[in-house]
């Protein structure tokens, strides 16, 4: 049996109930969503939070909702639901194809993107599709809500913009026109996390690139967002060569560490081919969206 | 022929014998009800944790345990100085060496039991260990075997009298070296290759774990432990602890799998045991996930240089070099007579002029084992190496690989088949059997979808195995674990109602044998299987014998159920003969009843016959009443399963990942009894064949740390990594084996792996040269071989 250290538990009945709880306990306390990020390193001993404040209950924190321009997630929503959703897989199918990929079922059935995003893992799939797609994310504490995009989020390895005693409450996504979207993964095993990893969204303005967001995970500390490659598209007709380049840079650009998955050749290697793949299809779906 | 009466009847929904019955035990294993090791809790009961060393090996300065003994939930910790007072220090392992109980002098890999706490709960034993204060000298460590023997290389086994090197066991050699010699010198074409069966393990679902009841006042002694040999183990607990062996009780409830792994004793059970003795209540071992990882018997880890040649287009010449990596305690399983198991099986199906094997082993600072992973005893190293070679040589030749294996086999008219290195096959017919399985995969348009594919730039492989077992350990004359015969007993009661029970002295560890051996008495006795309640894991209602691993319960389990059914039909004979007063010989028997000879309406059923032997009729002159008997049985041979396994692979020519298509799978294991459990235990052991193959390596960084302590760094693959399983069956019935079986466990896991790799390489070997990649082939590692990069296994 794998057993955690002693802790405390307090169960949420709402977010400032949570945030309350938080500011309580103080700094060893941690937010516990799914568990599944956070359970793990507490049964092997590598965190031992001296509280945990369960906000499974806030159930109005689990909505994909459409309001103004914006697509709009609850922090506690599930992985499943992201995967099920066909208004989010309509306007950012890489969500989809990151979600078949994500753990295996009985995690996705309990994991959120809250605490994906929150547990800053380089490896999350999710940090690498929210930065692709330009995500901002709603941040509430004592003193209110503050918007946080994406590329401010991830201030190191297992590490954000989320302070002691705040909460992650929402995830927002454009609607914008001309979008295509797709992740690539490779890994070792279904469920795995990720050897390497490429999400792509791309917004089309006629022939050309509008905008494009491009973002690698597990090839680095932390999430690496492409910004030279995204440069390189942006206002350009997306050509063969040019999406060759792209690869270029994500090889050159992301920064792999040795380990079990691989060696830094192989990833980087991977960073490229990856980051190809997706936008090819990334591309190809904005003319399937015409 | 005597197997003729035995092969299989017809399958039916609930056959009465032989066939497709679903079986009995998964009613409660697919509700959740089964009772594993953690499920029992005993009054008064407490809990064991172990402290393990966070060095490879290091010099133990100093313990102090004193912060620990002051929570207030610890009731003991124990450490070695305290076994030493019991004796306990030490203990064997089933290869005639001594591991350390817990360290005392040093801790000679990481993960190594260092102290043992025992305390009210789980979860304060495992906080107390964390205030046990151990202070270390660090040592050199020693990860790569292949340096072992260097001079100045650190001795890791400095408490052994007389040992002055890192060697574990000396060279062992099988076969003819001057007549390999010659083989070699009058070859065509010779191929040598350097290729390592890495360290995996089987990580079975449920860990390992122990409870001890000792009872002061009657001096017995209760063990509940998930183990594969629970009759072996008392007597080496009685052995070891100085125990009365009569006073000891084992039982293994449910297990959540063995494959090899719950064959050996390990210091958790002995610290268990002591903990119960000297506080005189239950205490309970259970270890975690990454404990049974980093601890336990680990499998293979077999560092190979082979050569091979042919003559005339035709195999004729093997030769081996084996460094075999033991770890810190050499605690292998195979037979006393057999340091290197099995391998030298390794002449595979074929018919050589020659061949020659030499095995050493060596120390090293890596967890102890090399238990026999569904394997029995290396053989799996033996076919997975000879299977590469033969591809391997063929690329070299130019020729079809089934080529090579059809004009080298062994013929069917040359068994019983005496090898080179000294093993008697039993039977077979070689060709048949690769010939269904190239009908089933459709060999020759593989091949040439394989060609047009290759013009697009895709890669795709198709790889072969073609393996021959020895398996059902073993003859009395030639093998033994820890000086106790491989023998197994049956003892069938069948009692006045005609309802029987039959105990074995096998363990079920998921391979169905409540089923099988209800199935067959009833094959033998016409008992319907529902009525025949198979009784095992119970040292107290069991008969003494070796247990279930190698494959062999049904070879010697098996074949004791069907020699003690046959007995009680003997004596079911007499009795009905007496019913029918007629004389025995008389009569004539069909499925559950004797009948007279000539007049079939004449008859009584075996139901009838029991209540007779029970009943105050009178018994045949001579005869005791009851109907039961008892079996010892001793195989005069082992029995020898064989298959042809080809696997489809696709290979990404960017990623380099592997994605296993197809798998067909065509065993010839004699006389099926139960086909649907045959045919899952090879859907297993080809699931665990892809991971060996694709992914499954328990490795070490230069300091010693095990890389592969969890499930997240330890693959084990999913049913999304394998393909539909298309199996195929011929049945040549053993002649030695009294129902024609040869036991089909361990097939799948031996023959899958050299068919996987072998079509990775047949995959790379045109288009990017590859000659030969290591397993497990993970995508980083099959892209390295095809920047022409390929290295062995860290
Ligand atoms: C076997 C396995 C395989 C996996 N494979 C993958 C994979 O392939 N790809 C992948 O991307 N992920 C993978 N995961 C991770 C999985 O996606 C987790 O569900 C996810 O990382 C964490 O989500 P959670 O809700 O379970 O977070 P938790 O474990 O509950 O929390 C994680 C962290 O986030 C904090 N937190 C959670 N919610 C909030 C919030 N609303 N506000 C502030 N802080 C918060 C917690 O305090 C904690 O520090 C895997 C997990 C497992 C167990």
């Amino acid at each position: 049996m794998q057993t955690p250290a002693a802790f405390g538990y307090e169960r949420a009945t709402s977010v400032d109930g949570a945030i309350a709880a938080l500011g309580r306990f103080g700094e060893d306390a941690r937010i516990i969503a799914g568990g599944h990020s956070l359970l793990p390193m507490m049964k092997l001993r590598l965190a031992s939070p001296s509280h945990l404040v369960d906000i499974n209950d806030l159930t109005d924190l689990a909505y994909i909702r459409e309001v103004g321009g914006e697509l709009r997630i609850g922090a506690l929503t599930r992985h499943v639901e992201l995967l099920r959703s066909d208004l989010l897989a309509r306007h950012y199918p890489l969500f989809r194809d990151a979600e078949q990929v994500i753990a295996d079922p009985v995690v996705r059935n309990r994991g959120t993107i809250g605490g994906s995003l929150c547990q800053a893992d380089a490896a999350e799939d999710l940090s690498s599709v929210c930065t692709a797609a330009k995500a901002r994310v709603v941040i509430r504490g004592r003193e209110g809500e503050r918007v946080v995009g994406m590329t401010d989020f991830h201030v190191g390895p297992y590490r954000t913009a989320v302070g002691a005693g705040e909460v992650l409450t929402e995830v927002r996504l454009d609607l914008r026109a001309g979008a295509g979207s797709a992740h690539e993964k490779v890994e070792r095993r279904a469920g795995d996390w990720a050897i390497a990893a490429a999400s792509v969204t791309v917004w089309m303005d006629g022939e050309r690139v509008g905008d494009v967001g491009i973002a690698l995970s597990a090839v680095g500390l932390t999430t690496i967002h492409l910004s030279r490659a995204e440069a390189l598209l942006r206002d350009r007709v997306p050509t063969e060569d040019l999406i060759i380049q792209a690869g270029q840079i994500a090889s050159e650009d992301c920064s792999p560490f040795a380990d079990g998955r691989g060696p830094v050749d192989y990833k980087r290697h991977l960073a490229g081919v990856l980051t190809q793949r997706a936008l090819r299809r990334a591309i190809a779906r904005t003319h399937q969206e015409a | 022929m005597a197997v003729m009466e035995n092969l299989p009847s017809a399958s039916t929904e609930r056959p009465i014998g032989f066939g497709r019955l679903k079986r009995k035990e998964d009613a409660r294993f697919i509700r959740g009800q089964g009772t594993y090791l953690d499920d029992i809790r005993l009054p008064g009961m407490v809990h064991g944790a172990i402290l393990r060393s966070p060095y490879a090996h290091a010099r133990i300065i100093s313990i102090d345990t004193s912060r620990a003994l002051a929570h207030p939930n610890v009731a003991a910790v124990v450490t070695a100085k305290d076994l030493e007072t019991l004796g306990l220090a030490w203990m064997p392992t089933i290869s005639y060496d001594t591991q350390a109980v817990l360290a005392g002098d040093k801790v000679r890999f990481q993960g190594q039991e260092v102290a043992f706490v025992i305390a009210t709960d789980a979860y304060s034993a495992n906080d107390a260990l964390s205030l046990i204060d151990v202070e270390y000298e660090p040592l050199g460590v020693i990860v790569n075997a292949r340096k072992a023997l260097d001079a100045g290389a650190p001795l890791i086994r400095d408490d052994k009298a007389g040992q002055r090197d890192n060697l574990a066991s000396p060279t062992w050699e099988a076969g003819d070296e001057e007549a390999t010699n010659r083989a070699f010198a009058e070859a065509d074409t010779v191929v040598t290759r350097d290729m390592i069966y890495p360290r995996c393990h089987p990580a079975p679902l449920e860990t390992c774990g122990l409870i001890a009841d000792f009872n002061p006042v009657t001096g017995q002694l209760d063990i509940y432990n998930g183990n594969q040999a629970p009759h072996a183990h008392r007597t080496v607990y009685a052995h070891v602890a100085g125990l009365a062996e009569h006073m000891i009780r084992i039982r293994c409830q449910d297990i959540g799998g063995g494959f090899g792994n719950k064959v050996p004793i390990y210091p958790g059970y002995v610290c268990a045991i002591a903990g119960s003795i000297v506080a005189g209540v239950p205490v309970k071992w259970v270890e975690n996930r990454t404990e049974n990882l980093v601890s336990t018997g680990f499998a293979r880890d077999y560092i190979m240089r082979a050569e091979m040649c042919s003559k005339g287009g035709k195999i004729t010449g093997l030769r081996v070099d084996v460094l075999a990596d033991h770890g810190a305690f050499d605690s292998t399983a195979q037979p006393t007579k057999f340091p290197a198991g099995f391998f030298h099986i390794c002449c595979g199906s074929y018919d050589l002029q020659a061949s020659h094997v030499k095995v050493k082993a060596v120390y090293t600072n890596k967890a102890p084992g090399g238990v026999a992973y569904r394997c029995s005893f290396r053989i799996t190293e033996a076919v997975y190496m000879v299977e590469r070679m033969v591809d391997a040589l063929a690329l070299e030749m130019g020729v079809d690989p089934i080529d090579l294996r059809m004009r080298s086999f062994i013929g069917p008219d040359q068994f019983p088949y005496e090898t080179t290195t000294g093993w008697t096959y039993d039977s077979g017919n070689y060709a048949e059997t690769m010939r269904v399985a190239m009908d089933i995969a459709g060999y020759e348009e593989l091949r040439r979808e394989q060609a047009e594919k290759r013009e697009r730039g895709e890669l795709m492989g198709i790889g072969v195995s073609f393996f021959t077992e020895g398996v059902g350990a073993g003859p009395r004359k030639h093998m033994d674990i820890l000086g106790l015969a491989m023998n197994d007993g049956a003892d069938l009661r069948v009692h006045p109602s005609g309802k029987a029970v039959v105990s074995i002295s096998a363990q079920t560890q998921g391979q169905g044998h409540e089923t099988t051996f209800a199935q067959i008495v009833a094959e033998e006795l016409g008992i319907p299987p529902e009525n025949v309640e198979v009784r095992h894991g119970d040292t107290d209602r069991s008969p003494y014998g070796l247990g279930t691993y190698g494959s062999r319960s049904t070879p010697v389990s098996g074949a004791a159920v069907a020699v003690v059914s046959r007995k009680v039909r003997d004596k079911a004979r007499l009795i009905a003969a007496s019913m029918l007063e007629t004389r025995p010989e008389d009569l004539a028997w069909e499925k559950g009843r004797w009948y007279v000879r000539g007049d079939a309406e004449k008859g009584v059923l075996i139901e009838e016959i029991a209540s007779r032997a029970y009943s105050g009729a009178p018994m045949p002159e001579g005869l005791e009443g009851g109907l039961d008997a008892q079996v010892i049985y001793d195989p005069p041979n082992l029995t020898y399963p064989y298959g042809a396994y080809i696997a489809v692979v696709d290979v990404d020519p960017d990623t380099a990942q592997v994605t296993v298509r197809r798998f067909i799978a065509v065993d010839d294991c004699g006389v099926r009894i139960n086909p649907m459990i045959v045919d899952g235990q090879i859907h297993g052991g080809l699931a665990e064949g892809i991971g060996i193959a694709l992914m499954e390596l328990i490795s070490f960084d230069e300091d010693g740390n095990c890389l592969n302590s969890s499930l997240m760094d330890y693959l084990i693959p999913t049913a999304l990594e394998c393909p539909d399983f298309e199996l195929g069956e011929t049945v040549t019935p053993c002649p030695h084996h009294p129902l024609g079986a040869k036991g089909v466990g361990e097939s799948p896991n031996v023959g899958s792996p050299p068919a996987i790799v072998n079509a990775v390489i047949d995959a790379l070997a045109v288009t990017h040269g590859v000659k030969h990649i290591d397993m497990p082939c993970t995508p980083a590692r099959v892209w390295a071989a095809m920047q022409g990069r390929a290295e062995p296994p860290q």
